[in-house]
């Protein structure tokens, strides 16, 4: 009953509207909540990031408004709304509005085919995933047109530095998820998630508790940083090497607005990391299944969350041939590895085996990869190539 | 032949308007993006006819792969900031008028002798996912693997064009 309260609650409301308007009132009770719920994550998430950053840095953090600074996105609302929307005179104008706009709304647009609870999904897609990276894909144009119309070097730099990462790590991204769609030969999220439902004995059968999704998960959430642009894969936006990257000449809502837009990068990828390995909406032991499914999926999403954040407050920024070293050299033979393996996990029989055999191929893999990083950054004086 | 519906009318409005003003704009990313707004009108138009996984690889491929290659092209050898003024036809009225009156020509040949403009009123075969992977793993194998050799092959040829010479 809980677990279906919202499900039954958007019936009743179509029940006793008249039929005319009852498609339109259906589009607008399944997007309305999308709208409401996701931003007001972000809101929340921006005082816990600021607080738990605090936190690791030995000091207070946000504190002033509010009950432990908990009203501070509100105060930071009302000042980007009050701040002057400066345009760069020789800005693209055009390019320059839009790229903001295009941002958030294929920000919003993977929520789509994201299943947050037990019928719970605005679009069930035959191809959910596929959709989930053709709108991503977009993204990374308007990272483009931000950076590009700003006519400014350091935002042209910073989309530039953006968009060859996303590019890169996109690739063991789609890889990581294969071996998903293969293990369940699927690429509708609701399936996915249901073949992950039951359980033997006390574990779930989530995807992240064989070895290959184990790598798999890990792969694709290092990946769904790099994707997002968050630390320590924030180059693009590394405030010391070029203040803010491509939304240096944003101010005002619009910066708000990209930032809105980065965070429901986030959530939506994370969301798609847990319908993927962390079996979505199904509760992790037997004995917890009556805690209504969107508590989990909403509790795994703050997880991960959490996740980010310790990471961004504790590792350094890489360097740009780092990253590219780590995405070519390491991720994408990894990426391929965990795709051979969940293959021969498809088609061995269940039992030892199979466990067997997968380990083998990961940590075989993992070894030799690891060395070859290894050898290759030999420590050596510095050499420029075109700064002397 | 379908009635066309309101869907259809935006989407192939979105699709012409982007595609002209790939052509009209004067600056050259202006043209990539009004041609990446194109394609991602021919994307939809895809989903909307319900070829998902058509629609879907356009928008992958073709707005997040070529579009941004076309941009970094841009960026990389023009420096993206010279409005350079348009190729203008108007120089050869007479030429351009017969190459575009000739491209129309075998597009309406190729459209009116297509196969499937004779089987209309049949329902059109609904190709889903998974059978286009069982005809791809199975039926089609052999060129699949041939496509991937052949881009593997492409693929170590631009490493290794890439690749900084050895210094000695």
């Amino acid at each position: 009953m809980l677990d279906q309260v919202f499900v039954l609650l958007k019936q009743w409301l179509l029940g006793h509207s008249p039929a005319a308007i009852q498609p339109g009132v259906s589009i607008l009770l399944t997007i309305l909540p999308i709208l409401l719920v996701f931003p007001v994550l972000f809101a929340l998430t921006t005082v816990l990031e600021r607080k738990g950053l605090g936190r690791i840095q030995n000091r207070y953090g946000p504190n002033r408004v509010g009950f432990y600074g908990i009203l501070q996105p509100m105060a930071d609302a009302l000042k980007s709304l009050t701040k002057e929307d400066i345009v760069p005179t020789s800005a693209d104008h055009t390019v320059h509005f839009l790229a903001p706009l295009v941002l958030l709304a294929v920000a919003f647009l993977p929520y789509a085919v994201l299943p947050i609870g037990r019928n719970m999904i605005a679009a069930n897609l035959d191809s959910g995933v596929l959709f989930f990276f053709a709108i991503g894909a977009i993204s990374e144009l308007s990272v483009f047109m931000a950076g590009w119309s700003s006519r400014n070097k350091y935002s042209l730099l910073g989309a530039m530095r953006a968009v060859a990462q996303m590019i890169s790590y996109e690739v063991p991204l789609l890889l990581s998820s294969i071996a998903v769609i293969m293990a369940a030969g699927s690429l509708s999220t609701v399936e996915i998630v249901e073949k992950q439902a039951g359980f033997s004995g006390i574990f779930p059968h989530w995807y992240v508790l064989t070895p290959w999704g184990f790598t798999g998960f890990i792969l694709f959430m290092i990946a769904a940083t790099a994707e997002t642009n968050r630390s320590p894969f924030d180059l693009p936006e590394g405030e010391s090497e070029i203040i803010a990257g491509y939304y240096i000449e944003y101010s005002g809502f619009k910066f708000a607005l990209f930032f809105l837009g980065e965070y429901l990068g986030m959530f939506a990828i994370s969301g798609l990391g847990i319908t993927l390995f962390l079996g979505g909406w199904s509760a992790p032991l037997p004995f917890l299944t009556w805690i209504p499914s969107w508590i989990w999926f909403f509790a795994k999403l703050l997880g991960l969350i959490i996740g980010f954040i310790w990471v961004r407050g504790t590792l350094p920024r890489l360097r740009m041939d780092q990253l590219m070293n780590f995405a070519w050299k390491f991720m994408l033979p990894m990426a391929l590895v965990v795709v051979v393996s969940a293959g021969a996990w498809r088609f061995l029989p269940q039992g030892v085996i199979r466990w067997l055999v997968s380990v083998v191929f990961i940590a075989v893999a993992y070894v030799l990869l690891a060395r070859g990083v290894e050898t290759r950054n030999k420590i050596a004086k510095r050499t420029y190539r075109f700064a002397e | 032949m379908r009635e066309m519906t309101v869907p259809f009318l935006i989407l192939a409005a979105v699709t012409l308007v982007g595609a002209s003003a790939a052509m009209l704009f004067r600056g050259l990313v202006h043209c990539a993006l009004a041609l990446a707004v194109a394609f991602a009108g021919i994307g939809s138009l895809y989903l909307s006819l319900g070829a998902q996984f058509l629609g879907l690889a356009q928008l992958l491929v073709y707005v997040g792969a070529i579009a941004v290659l076309i941009v970094f092209v841009i960026l990389l050898t023009r420096g993206g900031d010279s409005d350079s003024p348009p190729l203008s036809a108007a120089r050869w009225p007479i030429t351009g008028l017969m190459v575009a009156m000739a491209i129309f020509a075998i597009l309406a040949w190729a459209v009116l002798h297509s196969f499937a403009i004779h089987t209309a009123g049949t329902l059109a075969p609904q190709a889903t996912i998974r059978q286009m992977g069982t005809a791809l793993m199975e039926s089609y194998v052999l060129p699949l693997e041939v496509i991937g050799l052949m881009l593997t092959a492409a693929l170590i040829g631009a490493v290794i064009v890439a690749m900084k010479e050895n210094p000695r």
